[in-house]
């Protein structure tokens, strides 16, 4: 396809040579570590589940007791493998047992390796059956049933209670959203453990548990029974669990999942070693899972300003395309992020937003875009809020972005009310549909603002990564060039939680998900 | 009535003048009352839902309530626009609001204040606190950059601005406040769900309070559902609304500070 932009393929190509240089630096790194959030995740993966009698998840029991007597390195796999071995019981058993005190996995005879292997093996293909069933599920759905067209109305609750939110969300997916999002309680992402059961006293969001991602999968099946049109469910893959919440996400068919490490590091001041580590397995989940996963480039312009910063999210995007390729992410399940963030009283801001938007979409066409709609400038002034929203609305659509974030008129006021939600449907519905194939009739003016802008972004952004190539990422964040926020290697939350792989290490699920076991 | 008299009553009556002991909403003309509100009635769409909407207007004092708009948005809730008639009026001259009455410093200002009233760095520190996850209030005030061209207080001379970002624990706002021996606090609440900040506001107090820190520090909140009165009700020394920047801020805190002899205070 020819560029509307004008944009040197060469550039492409280099600033996504940079980027996957960069990415593939850290792998080394990331595949002597593990971590416990990665290894509760296995156990998830594995079945174990329930909390003890003061409320501490079972997995946690379990990887804290490696943690604490300093084994955690061989991994839970071995462990559990071992010790399932030795009894005879299974997983849930296990754990069951090691948390009533009745029974000690470290202290067990330790069988050789491949008996470990065999033994768990079935136990993990029935893990992999299930998501596979899942998968199945959603494509059979959208086959049979259909889905709404791109770009996907995207839309949030955050009721705090589940089942309110369950309420908002069928309302919402009777009303014509295609991707309901249930806000996490924001304090979760520096918890180290997933709470357990449903939530109905949040403050901000609900907990992202397993309890509500069945309740939530199973109101918006129901309502997209009823009217015809598969509605996706979106969760966060983030914070200190990430890993985790990507296992029981893919257990429970969630369909989208915020997961970005460089986000947590940012704007969550986790430690990058840990995270990156987890968003890793995490990854490889999503990707195994047919899960799409969302960036959070959109953030950075929160922060920073969206017209100078410009070239930090494309670079961003670069590196986090480059990570997803490592854990075998289609491109379609790439929901790289950026926002219509510019302040309204620049003079020209939509044809930049314009330019950015296409540029984002003639550099990564296959990935599915998540656009974020106006949120700093947002006054209050709820009038013109609307018509921030609807141009916001329009460059998405000119440019075919995929999963659309809509714009609410309560942004920073309060969480959307009932008709919020409604009017934001309605203003989105109704400028995709006036102005659909706006972008096929449209070109732009040979070294006009809107080319140049383009590509002035991607040339600042190549400089960027070409930096970052050089001096690596770690050094990079510490830098603050992300943002506008600076973080140390070694600082942050999680850290703890890292820990080096010994030869007996092993993770029965990357190379069956990254393989695409059927 | 001749002819003139009877034009000088039509003039009188274009022209009416506000009755600032009663006034009144304002459409097109003076004391028509008009208003428009949106709202959800959990109830299913049709005429009585809207006639619903109507009565709940008659009793919130609007009269000749008008349904300009109703929609099903399915699930029984119906979305209502009305437009009615205030009967209300509100007497203008006796309200008296708190704000915090100060001539504002620029920028250059408030740091020849430093230097001649203060003589050492003033040391804020500042932060979104509680489950809010939203930086945008507190970084326009302190980021370097500040907002809508009013920089922040990282670009004062004389101010040590130290923004912790969002989500950040009221204790430890409190710990980093006493480590840099801070002479004032600043905490943003933006977003806010089922009235949170009030809470998350509350707390903090009671935190500065059973440390014995509440006296010996400024402190102040904003955003965008805070007013002055409401941030002294919950035990702030000043609150600052929408449209509130990095100078108004900082002048209230330099000269708080003047005013409380706190140029030699000792360590927190």
């Amino acid at each position: 396809m020819k560029s509307k932009l004008n944009l040197d393929k060469k550039k492409i190509d280099e600033a996504r040579g940079y980027a996957a240089k960069i990415a593939g630096s850290l792998q080394e790194f990331i595949d002597g570590h593990t971590t416990v959030s990665t290894e509760r995740a296995v156990i998830r993966l594995l079945g174990v589940d329930g909390t003890n009698d003061v409320e501490t998840p079972l997995p946690n029991i379990m990887i804290d007791l490696l943690k604490d007597n300093g084994v955690l390195e061989k991994g839970i796999s071995f462990w559990l493998g071992n010790a399932m071995v030795q009894t005879g019981l299974g997983p849930q058993e296990i754990a069951e047992k090691v948390s009533n005190g009745e029974l000690d996995i470290l202290k067990l005879p330790i069988a050789s390796k491949k008996e470990i292997e065999e033994k768990l093996a079935p136990e993990v293909h029935a893990a992999l059956k299930k998501i596979r069933k899942q998968t199945e599920y959603r494509n059979n759905f959208i086959s049979t049933i259909g889905e709404g067209k791109k770009p996907y109305l995207y839309v949030i609750v955050a009721t705090g209670n589940i089942y309110e939110d369950v309420v908002q969300a069928k309302a919402a997916g009777r009303q014509g959203a295609d991707i309901v999002a249930v806000i996490r309680t924001t304090a979760q992402s520096l918890l180290d453990y997933v709470p357990y059961g449903p939530t109905t006293e949040g403050f901000g969001g609900t907990y992202a548990t397993q309890e509500n991602f069945k309740i939530m999968r199973k109101a918006l099946d129901e309502v997209g029974e009823e009217v015809g049109r598969y509605i996706r469910l979106c969760n966060y893959s983030s914070g200190l669990c990430m890993s985790e919440i990507a296992a029981m996400g893919a257990m429970e068919r969630l369909d989208v999942m915020l997961n970005d490490a460089l986000y947590g590091i940012l704007f969550r001041d986790i430690n990058m070693q840990r995270t990156l580590i987890d968003q890793y397995f995490s990854r490889v989940i999503i990707g195994y899972s047919d899960v799409i996963f969302n960036s959070g480039e959109d953030n950075y312009l929160t922060t920073s300003d969206a017209f100078d910063e410009a070239h930090t999210v494309l670079a961003s995007q670069f590196i986090n395309e480059q990570f997803a390729v490592l854990a075998n992410i289609k491109e379609e399940q790439m929901g790289l992020g950026h926002a219509f963030e510019m302040d309204p009283d620049m003079e020209n801001g939509f044809l930049y937003e314009l330019a950015q938007a296409m540029m984002a979409k003639e550099i990564f066409p296959k990935a599915s875009l998540k656009y974020m709609p106006p949120t700093k400038f947002m006054t209050g002034n709820i009038f013109k809020g609307a018509i921030q929203n609807a141009m916001f609305n329009m460059v998405s659509v000119w440019t075919g972005q995929s999963l659309q974030l809509l714009g609410m008129l309560t942004e920073a006021i309060h969480t959307p009310h009932m008709q919020d939600r409604y009017l934001a449907l309605e203003n989105a519905s109704y400028v995709f549909n006036n102005a659909r194939d706006l972008g096929e009739e449209v070109e732009f003016k040979q070294d006009g603002i809107i080319q140049k802008r383009a590509q002035k972004v991607l040339d600042d952004a190549s400089v960027l990564l070409s930096n970052i190539e050089e001096e690596g990422l770690f050094a990079t964040i510490e830098q603050g060039k992300f943002g506008g926020v600076k973080r140390a290697r070694d600082g942050g939350k999680g850290l703890a939680g890292v820990c080096k792989k010994d030869e007996d290490y092993f993770n029965p699920f990357i190379p069956l998900m990254m393989g695409g076991a059927k | 009535m001749d002819t003139e008299k009877q034009m000088n009553t039509m003039v009188d009556t274009a022209v009416a003048e506000v009755d600032l002991k009663k006034v009144k909403p304002y459409g097109d003309t003076m004391n028509d009352g008009m208003m428009e509100l949106a709202f959800t009635l959990p109830v299913p769409y049709g005429e009585e839902a809207s006639e619903a909407g109507k009565i709940l207007a008659k009793k919130m004092g609007l009269t000749e309530p008008s349904v300009v708009y109703s929609k099903d948005m399915g699930g029984n809730f119906t979305f209502i626009v009305l437009y009615g008639k205030c009967s209300h009026t509100v007497d203008y001259t006796e309200i008296k609001v708190t704000k915090v009455e100060q001539n504002v410093m620029d920028r250059d200002q408030c740091g020849v204040f430093i230097e001649e009233n203060i003589g050492r760095p003033v040391v804020i520190v500042g932060a979104s606190t509680g489950s809010d996850a939203h930086t945008v209030g507190i970084d326009a005030i302190m980021n370097m950059k500040g907002f809508h061209g009013h920089f922040g207080l990282e670009r004062y001379k004389g101010i040590e601005a130290i923004n912790m970002g969002s989500q950040v624990p009221n204790e430890e706002l409190i710990a980093k406040a006493v480590e840099v021996n801070a002479d004032a606090i600043l905490i943003s609440q933006t977003v806010t769900q089922k009235d949170v900040h009030i809470t998350n506001l509350t707390n903090m107090i009671e935190l500065l309070e059973a440390e014995g820190l509440r006296d010996k520090i400024i402190v102040a909140c904003g955003g965008p559902r805070i007013t002055h009165e409401l941030a002294q009700e919950l035990g702030y020394d000043a609150g600052f609304g929408p449209h509130s920047y990095a100078e108004d801020t900082a002048t209230f805190i330099l000269e708080e500070m003047v005013k409380r002899g706190m140029k030699d205070k000792k360590p927190l």
